[in-house]
This record gives structure tokens, C-alpha cells and sequence, in this order.
């Protein structure tokens, strides 16, 4: 029980961290969540590419969700519901501070040079942390350890493929989940194929 | 999510007028956390204080949080069938796409100029490189862009 607690309680610290530093939209909480998958045993790498295609499909923004869902995995619903509260903390007790007074907040230089910088930094983070889902992506089978392994593990298919689903996600700006469906089908028939 | 906002807070509930809710909006870009949950907890706070902003926000995770409770529950029951696997693995295809395309547009939308893109690229590549904490690079790109605030304040009051 107290080693439960104890966890409720990293968990609560990890996602009041998260909420507090994570700028710049939905995506900005993906390189906290790799950060944490490499501090705790709480989940695997593969296990959050997995969270984030869910997170992604499903209503609601994608960092909420995927706090609830990595909150789950490391200790069941309250975990879920402790992640998921944590994550939002600052940034409520922020707006509560800011909205009384926050035509002065928008007109604060200070404020706003400071995510000048801010948020090219995050986009920089975001693009780091998304090599781990293209990682993910690329290598099915067992995780890569060595260098070596790259080419002879590397599905290529499933490369060309990330590279299609990245240009069409751009040019043609569809919800998600139409991409995640066309997945989930392209993914069957390929594994049934043996061709991924 | 913007849109819905606006015809549900604007237009049926008439709690706030599209200005409040773009001033909003803004503002939520420049404060941590998720930004549709920071105008929530804004107009919470302008239609009933305190307690209307907690409402708010709770009211904005609750659909969250009992969907994704829902399928963590029951989904990883199935992980273990083929064609679930099968299935991840195409979904995860489109997850890495999806995320790209996504980074491509925050690279159009926030990184602008010889600063941004540098700061971009070197925090691209220092957390790739070394095993450090995202909180530093934030940190890091915080302070730079208040040095860069003070030295233009100094440098000329009349600009700022």
C-alpha cells in the first residue's frame, strides 16, 4: 500500500511538472511522456507510441489523454486520475492568477519575448521526441539495440509508408482518426501478409 | 476545438463575445499547460469566478478521462491477439506520419527567423545528443529570451 502511494505520488510530482513546462499546444507534452518512460518503469517506449495513437483517435486534446492513459498504466484508474489532475494543476492555478488581470498579462513584452525563444525550443523538443515514434514505427519486431541492427531491422515498408501518411497529413488536413483507420487496415493486411 | 467553442460559448451560451474568448485564446498560448483546457479554465473564471473555472476545467478532462480509463481498461486484454498487433502496427505508421506533419506545421507557425530557427535546431539536436530533462531546454530558451529583452530595453527605451 505505501509503495502504492508512493507512486501516486511520483506520478502526481512527474505530470505537475509536465503541465507546468509543457508550451506550445497538444503535442508539447510528448517529449515530457519519453522523458518519464526513461526515468520509471511505468511504461515502455513502444507501450507510448501505442497511448499516443489512442490519445490521437480518441475526443479530447491528446496531452489530457495521454497523461489519463500513462496515469493508468503506472498505477491503475486513481493513477489515471491523478496523472491527469496533476497535469493540469499549474496551468489552472496560472489562468485563475491571470485572468483577473490578463489585459496586462497580454501586454507584457517580458512575457511574451520569453516564448519568442519558448516556442521555437518546444518545436525543437516535439521534433526530437517524434523520433521516437517514427523509431516505433520503423522497427516492429524487437527493440534495436545496436547500431548494426538498423539495416537489417529497418522495415522499409513501413518507412515509405510514415513518409506517404506525413505528406498527405499535411496537405490535406483530415481528423486524425482517418489516418489511424487507414492504419489500423494497411497494418492488417500487411501483418497477415508477412510483409511487416 | 476553437470552433466549437465559439459556437457553443458565443453564440448559445452567450457567456463571453468573440474578442474575450480570442484575447482567450492567446493568452493560453503563452501560459503553460493544454490550450484548450487554459480557455476553459478562462472562461470559467469570467462567467463564475473561482468555482466556475475549476467546473470548467474539470468539465473539459471529464470526457477524457472516462474514455480513456474505458479503453486503458479493457485494451490491454487484447494486445496479445494477432490481428490487434497487426493493427497497432499500421497505427502506429500513421501516429509517427501524423506527428511529423504536425511538427512541420508548428516549424511553419513558431519558428521564424535566424533565432528560432537556431534555438529550433539546437535544441533539436542537444536532446537528441544528451539525456537531459525537456524542462532545461525550456528553461534555457526562457532565459535567453528575457536576456534578449533587457539588452534590447537598454539598447534603446523608445523601441519597447
Amino acid at each position: 500500500m505505501s509503495e502504492f502511494l508512493w507512486t501516486l505520488l511520483l506520478l502526481f510530482w512527474e505530470f505537475f511538472k509536465t503541465g507546468l513546462f509543457a508550451v506550445g499546444g497538444g503535442l508539447a507534452t510528448i517529449p515530457f511522456l519519453y522523458d518519464i518512460a526513461a526515468r520509471y518503469d511505468w511504461f515502455t517506449d513502444s507501450q507510448l507510441a501505442n497511448m499516443l495513437a489512442i490519445s490521437e483517435s480518441t475526443p479530447g486534446p491528446i496531452g489530457v489523454n495521454a497523461a489519463t492513459f500513462a496515469g493508468f498504466h503506472a498505477a491503475g484508474i486513481l493513477g489515471g486520475i491523478v496523472a491527469t489532475l496533476a497535469l493540469i494543476l499549474p496551468s489552472f492555478v496560472i489562468i485563475v492568477i491571470v485572468s483577473k488581470a490578463y489585459q496586462r498579462f497580454r501586454c507584457s513584452l517580458l512575457v511574451n519575448s520569453a516564448f519568442e525563444t519558448v516556442r521555437p525550443a518546444a518545436v525543437g523538443l516535439i521534433g526530437a521526441a517524434s523520433m521516437n515514434l517514427i523509431e516505433a514505427a520503423i522497427f516492429p519486431g524487437a527493440a534495436v539495440t545496436a547500431f548494426s541492427d538498423v539495416l537489417s531491422q529497418i522495415s522499409w515498408i513501413a518507412l515509405a509508408l510514415v513518409v506517404i501518411c506525413a505528406i498527405l497529413a499535411y496537405k490535406i488536413k483530415k481528423h486524425p482518426i482517418w489516418y489511424i483507420g487507414a492504419g489500423a487496415v494497411v497494418g492488417l493486411v500487411l501483418g497477415y501478409t508477412g510483409l511487416l | 476545438m476553437l470552433p466549437m467553442m465559439q459556437r457553443e460559448l458565443i453564440d448559445k451560451k452567450k457567456w463571453v463575445t468573440k474578442d474575450e474568448l480570442l484575447d482567450y485564446f492567446a493568452v493560453s498560448q503563452c501560459t503553460p499547460g493544454i490550450i484548450s483546457v487554459n480557455t476553459a479554465t478562462f472562461v470559467g473564471s469570467k462567467v463564475g469566478g473561482f468555482w466556475g473555472s475549476a467546473f470548467a476545467t474539470f468539465g473539459v478532462i471529464t470526457p477524457s478521462l472516462i474514455i480513456i480509463l474505458g479503453i486503458a481498461a479493457f485494451l490491454w486484454r487484447f494486445m496479445d491477439i494477432e490481428a490487434v498487433r497487426y493493427a497497432f502496427n499500421g497505427i502506429r505508421i500513421a501516429v509517427a506520419g501524423l506527428v511529423i506533419a504536425a511538427v512541420a506545421g508548428l516549424i511553419k507557425q513558431s519558428v521564424k527567423g535566424w533565432l528560432g530557427i537556431s534555438i529550433a535546431l539546437i535544441v533539436f539536436i542537444c536532446s537528441l545528443v544528451f539525456d537531459l530533462s525537456p524542462i532545461l531546454f525550456v528553461l534555457a530558451a526562457a532565459l535567453v529570451g528575457i536576456a534578449i529583452f533587457l539588452a534590447k530595453r537598454k539598447a534603446g527605451p523608445k523601441d519597447v
